[in-house]
This record gives structure tokens, sequence and C-alpha cells, in this order.
């Protein structure tokens, strides 16, 4: 096959080796400094809480799933996820402007597919995932992830069936990527 | 001895300021790796870019050695490390549910995040499609929460669960990475001599 060298822009990323080693010495810190691990997707069920609670708080009081969520004291907002989810995007801004990928706005597609496809299939993904990660008690950071390597049974069963499912389902959804 | 802030050797003031750094580690070690663009991520899925394997499979034995090495050195005290809850039936359907979020979406919550810092609009729109599906979740909560709180384990391990020790979990595992990185580093060099270059971003 004709390949053209110059077509394929290699972006600088580390070797994943070397940045699974940092992650899992991460990992490691962290569980040594809070007694648990890493997590994503709670930030967003504070921001759903914090939001349903400002527009309907006798909603929120009445439901058995916030009230679970909300304290007299203070916002659903002040909460660990919170604040390391905020690291997760700082940290991701300042990578990309080292290795050069902070760019202008942009939708990042399979040339085979229009923009607008990858928005939808963006925006249903992440809905299966938000409701997934509820059942799941975490997603792939914090069941996944952290739950495997503290030898949790559920981490490691979310772990095995989210990438299995993947697999399974992948060749139903090629279109969209290759 | 750990971990530290619940045994109150780091005070509890602190837990922000930490969860903020650790958080921005996470990120920068998310993104340099590649996970801020969905293209690399489902590459996994494809047999064209297996990076999420390769970290993700790396960071869970490292993190897993590591734990068992500060147990044994007696660093740290195992039986305050948080433990992930088992609810076994609901969190098969929860994965299961995420496993198709994953093809269909291209990113996982932390790695969206990570995606929206370098300016990716689909990044946004997954993220959005996660707090719309959370929201869906928590309004239709009424209808399934037997089935959501059906077949608790409780704080179980692997050990508790199969009857194998940590130590003999992790060999396991070690052995499964090690086939794995061996075996997508040749499947992903086939794929890529048959599948037009893809282009990075």
């Amino acid at each position: 096959m004709n390949t053209n060298i110059e077509s394929i822009r290699k972006p600088r990323y580390i070797n994943p080796y070397f940045g699974g080693v940092l992650l899992g010495l991460l990992l490691l810190l962290t569980m040594y400094i809070t007694g648990r691990g890493l997590g994503a997707s709670g930030a967003v069920k504070s921001a759903v809480v914090t939001t349903v609670d400002k527009v309907a708080p006798t909603h929120t009081e009445n439901s058995t799933f916030y009230s679970k969520f909300i304290s007299d004291s203070h916002s659903p907002m002040f909460n660990w996820l919170v604040f390391e989810s905020l690291g997760i995007f700082i940290g991701g801004l300042i990578s990309g402007a080292i290795f050069g990928r902070l760019k202008k706005l942009r939708v990042e597609h399979s040339p085979k597919i229009t923009p607008k496809t990858r928005l939808w299939a963006a925006g249903i993904g992440g809905i299966l995932f938000g409701i997934g990660s509820q059942f799941g008690r975490g997603c792939s950071s914090g069941a996944a992830l952290s739950g495997t390597a503290s030898f949790s049974f559920g981490g490691f069963l979310v772990m095995m069936l989210l990438f299995g499912t993947g697999y399974v389902v992948a060749y139903f959804f090629r279109k969209l990527w290759i | 001895m750990g971990p530290l802030i619940p045994q109150g050797i780091i005070t509890g003031e602190w837990d922000f300021v930490i969860a903020l750094l650790l958080g921005i580690a996470f990120g920068f070690i998310l993104e340099a790796s590649g996970f801020s663009s969905s293209r690399n991520i489902t590459g996994a899925f494809y047999g064209y870019n297996f990076v999420v394997l390769r970290v993700f499979l790396t960071a869970v034995l490292v993190a897993m050695i590591g734990l068992l090495y500060f147990n044994y050195f007696g660093w740290i005290d195992m039986d305050m490390l948080y433990i992930l809850p088992t609810y076994t039936t609901p969190m098969i359907v929860g994965a299961i549910i995420m496993g198709f979020g994953f093809v269909i979406g291209g990113f996982c919550p932390g790695t969206s995040y990570t995606g929206i810092a370098i300016g990716k609009i689909d990044a946004m729109v997954f993220t959005g499609g996660l707090f719309l599906g959370i929201f869906i979740f928590s309004e239709a909560f009424p209808l399934f929460s037997d089935f959501y709180y059906s077949d608790n384990l409780g704080n179980v391990t692997v050990s508790d669960v199969l009857g194998v020790s940590d130590e003999v979990f992790t060999m396991i595992m070690v052995v499964v990475g090690l086939t794995a990185f061996w075996a997508t580093w040749i499947i992903e060099k086939r794929v890529r001599k048959n599948i037009n270059p893809y282009k990075f971003e």
C-alpha cells in the first residue's frame, strides 16, 4: 500500500507503558494518602444533584436518590471528586499546552462520518455511560481501575465486562471509527 | 503508616488541595498518553491502537503490586482501604451499558474532561451526555431502586469471592497482562498494515 508518511502527523505522546507506570504510581499514592482510589463520574453526579437541587429543592428532598447526596451544611459541589475532576481538566490543559495539542475548538471524527454524526454518537455514548456508571458504582476510573487495583470483586467485574462488551459490540459500530 | 487521611496523619482541611493536585497529575497522564483523542481510545477495539489497554493494564498491575509491597512492609493498613462494594447483577448491567457507551461515544468520563481541556467539541458533547444520563437515572430511580440495591455482597475482595489470595490473583493478572501486551503488539502491527493511516488530532 502506498503510505504517505507525511500524511500521518504523529503527535508527541509519552510511551504508553511509561504512562501506565506513572498512572499506577499515582493510583498507589492516592490510595496511600486518601485510602481510596481515583474517580471521574462522581463529579458529574454532584453537578446533576446541585442543579436539580437549585431548580427544585423540594423534589430533591423527597427523592430517595437525590436526598442521599444533599446536606444542610455544604453544597454537593464541595466534594472530593469535584475538586479532583477539576484537577483532571487542569492537568489535561497543561499537558495539551506542553505537547502542542491545545488548539481551537474542533470535532474529531473518522473521515467516513460527518462531524454531526460524531456529535450524535458522542452524546448517546455519554448518556449510556452516565446511566451505566450509576448501576456500576463508578466508571472506568472509579470502578474498573481503582476498584480492580484495590482487589474489589465488583471493580474487577466492571473492568472485565466493560471492556468485554466493548469488544463484543465494536463490530456493529465500526463505521463510526474505521 | 498509611492511609494518611483516614489515619488522621494529614488533617481533613487539606482534602481538597490534595484532591486538586492528584487530579492534575491524573489529567496530565491521561492527556499525555493520548486519551484526549477518542480515535486513539477506540483503536483498542479495532486493533489499530492499543494504547488504552497498555496504559490501563500497566497501571492496574503497578498499583496492585505496589499495594502488596506496602502491605508487606507495613506501610499501609489494608483494613482502612476502601473496597468498592459489589452488587453483582446491577454492576454487570451497568458495565454492559458502559461498554456500549464506550464504543459509541469513544470516551469515558475522565478522558472526556481532558478532551474538553484541549478543545474537542465531541468531548464536551460526551460530558453533556453524561450529565443527561445521570439526570435520567436519578429521575427514574424509584422505578428500579429495588434492582439497584439487589445482590449486595458488601465490600468483598476477589479473594473473598473466588478464593484465590491477593498475591495469586496479582500473579495471574501479571501473566494475563504480559500476554496481552505481546499479543496486541502483533495484532497492531498487522492491522496498521491494512488500514489507511489515520490522522491523529
